[in-house]
């Protein structure tokens, strides 16, 4: 099965296409873009093209990190702590402007641009001196929409996202996973179809984190959300993503991170997918980039 | 056997009756003091001497009460609103914040009692120099305690109201004004006792009307159980203050009762 699984991994460097497009590399091997071709007619969600970022300006962080996400598809940005994930995500974000490299949603440049992808991160980041409800329309409300009219539009989905009868409580009153929802639920509201997640289960314990983090999948496929989470834990990379960004490098050591390799997760539906070979050589491949 | 240590809460029967039993024992304490004649009567009056001079002044303590209470409330609200908007300057502009905070903190150490006379002299013997004054006690604690409100947010609320697309005032209005609120009322608890403290002060330094002026006429006449009462008064308005504090912040944070709750669980 690991000879099987071996077939997914793309080294960085690999076959790079050149993009004829954006006259830059891109990290895809021959076989993932044949794949991607016949499997993605219409251009990626989000591109992120040879981002070198810096958190001082002088240190490089991250060097030549290329990451595509399609339209509907969950990928996984894998790291050790403190490679340089959450730079990644607030560039994609917009929050910090790269040192070289682009952006792109829907192939219109935002590099730089804050307020065009959904942005969940690591805390829930709940205001505590709002209702659930109120922190939940927050993005309606600061676009514009009478509080009113935001409400009427967030209220209807408190119970698809297991919230039901707690519009009017305040944050303080929910437990940790509860208030992930209801920050998942917050992010999900800014509209945006593409959402990035910085490890959004890591604060949670361990039986609420897998409850979670099935409860997002299901979510994410059924709204047809593209996504990029960031993650430390390899085994939530496999149970989410079908698609593994790992990363590699120190930054604090002087040694920039990159993209080590990309694993394609062979999802197969299964009550326990935790428990199949394609899941174990999936895992596999990642721990072995990670090194 | 070793018993466990029960670190429950004190019930709150006990938590009132253990203070209140503490000033009747000190209130006897002293009244046997002065009976026995440990210390001379004309020197330190017994507390129902007290009790009788503040029933008998009822009537000229609050109207003096009345007085000393516009200066202070006029003197706080000035100082509130002058403090808030030094507050949203040192949070909008670092420069600002850099050139005021020193001057701020070593205005501070320029004792009240120093600074009334000077302005009785400038400003002469109304209400004027009463609420300027208490205007300058007032503001630095308002200032200083919002000015630490908003930088205690959470940077990653910011970055989070950012990738809403947040304006500079939505940031201010939604996550910098509600985390400086707790601050905000501490603050503010401070600046209400020094509101009544600042404007007898500039009272007892030269004026008409109000406590401060009361309790220099009864100083001069020997009655010290007058002063005792007057002391009083001060306190009472004191903690009347504090108390309608208490009361707005619980009014203005509602989420606060349910953090409480939370945690008691």
């Amino acid at each position: 099965m690991a000879q099987a699984g071996e077939k997914n991994v793309r080294r960085a460097g690999e076959g790079r296409r050149e993009d004829p497009a954006l006259g830059q590399s891109s990290p895809r091997t021959g076989r993932a873009a044949a794949e991607l071709a016949a499997d993605l007619p219409v251009a990626p969600a989000l591109e992120a093209r040879d981002l070198t970022l810096s958190w001082d300006g002088e240190h490089v962080v991250v060097q030549g990190v290329s990451v595509d996400v399609a339209p509907g598809e969950v990928c996984c940005l894998v790291g050790r702590s403190g490679c340089g994930k959450t730079t990644i995500l607030h560039a994609l974000a917009g929050l910090t402007t790269p040192v070289s490299g682009r952006v792109l949603l829907h192939g219109e440049d935002v590099t730089g641009r804050p307020g065009r992808v959904s942005y969940m991160l690591q805390k829930d980041l709940l205001l505590p001196s709002r209702r659930i409800i109120d922190n939940v329309c927050l993005p309606l409300v600061l676009a514009g929409t009478r509080r009113d009219e935001a409400r009427a539009k967030a209220a209807p989905l408190f119970e698809r996202f297991g919230l039901a009868g707690c519009e009017r409580k305040w944050p303080s009153e929910l437990s940790g996973g509860m208030r992930q929802r209801a920050a998942f639920l917050r992010t999900y509201l800014m509209g945006a179809d593409v959402t990035l997640l910085d490890e959004p289960f890591s604060a949670l314990d361990a039986l609420t984190r897998t409850d979670v983090r099935r409860w997002f999948v299901d979510v994410a496929a059924e709204l047809g959300l593209s996504a990029l989470v960031i993650t430390h834990d390899v085994d939530e990379a496999v149970s989410m993503a079908s698609r593994i960004y790992v990363l590699a490098g120190a930054p604090s050591a002087g040694e920039p991170s990159h993209v080590a390799g990309v694993v394609e997760v062979d999802r197969v539906e299964s009550e326990s997918f935790e428990l199949t070979d394609e899941y174990l050589a999936a895992k596999r491949q990642v721990m072995a980039l990670l090194g | 056997m070793a018993r466990p240590v029960d670190r429950s809460e004190p019930s709150r029967a006990r938590r009132v009756l253990t203070p209140l039993l503490t000033i009747v024992a000190l209130l006897a304490l002293w009244q046997a003091v002065v009976v026995v004649g440990i210390v001379p009567n004309f020197l330190l009056p017994t507390p129902v001497q007290v009790v009788q001079a503040l029933v008998e002044d009822a009537a000229l303590l609050a109207s003096h009460c009345v007085t000393t209470l516009a200066e202070a409330a006029a003197g706080l609200a000035a100082g509130v609103a002058l403090g808030f908007v030094f507050a949203v300057l040192m949070d909008r502009f670092e420069s600002f914040y850099l050139a005021f905070e020193p001057l701020m903190t070593i205005s501070q150490t320029i004792p009240t009692v120093a600074i009334a006379p000077l302005l009785v002299l400038w400003l002469g013997y109304g209400a004027l120099p009463k609420v300027v004054l208490v205007i300058i006690s007032t503001f630095f604690p308002i200032t200083v305690s919002l000015a630490s409100g908003f930088r205690s947010v959470d940077p990653d609320v910011i970055d989070l109201m950012r990738t809403m697309n947040a304006s500079r005032w939505q940031i201010f209005w939604y996550a910098k004004l509600p985390a400086a609120a707790d601050q905000f009322f501490s603050g503010l608890k401070i600046s209400a006792t020094y509101a009544i403290v600042g404007a007898v002060i500039a009272e007892w330094l030269g004026g008409n009307e109000g406590l401060g002026v009361y309790m220099t006429r009864v100083r001069k006449s020997f009655s010290y159980d007058r002063m005792f009462s007057a002391i009083i008064v001060i306190s009472a308005l004191s903690l009347g203050l504090m108390k309608l504090v208490e009361l707005a912040q619980r009014a203005c944070m509602p989420w606060k009762r349910a953090e409480r709750n939370n945690n008691e669980r």
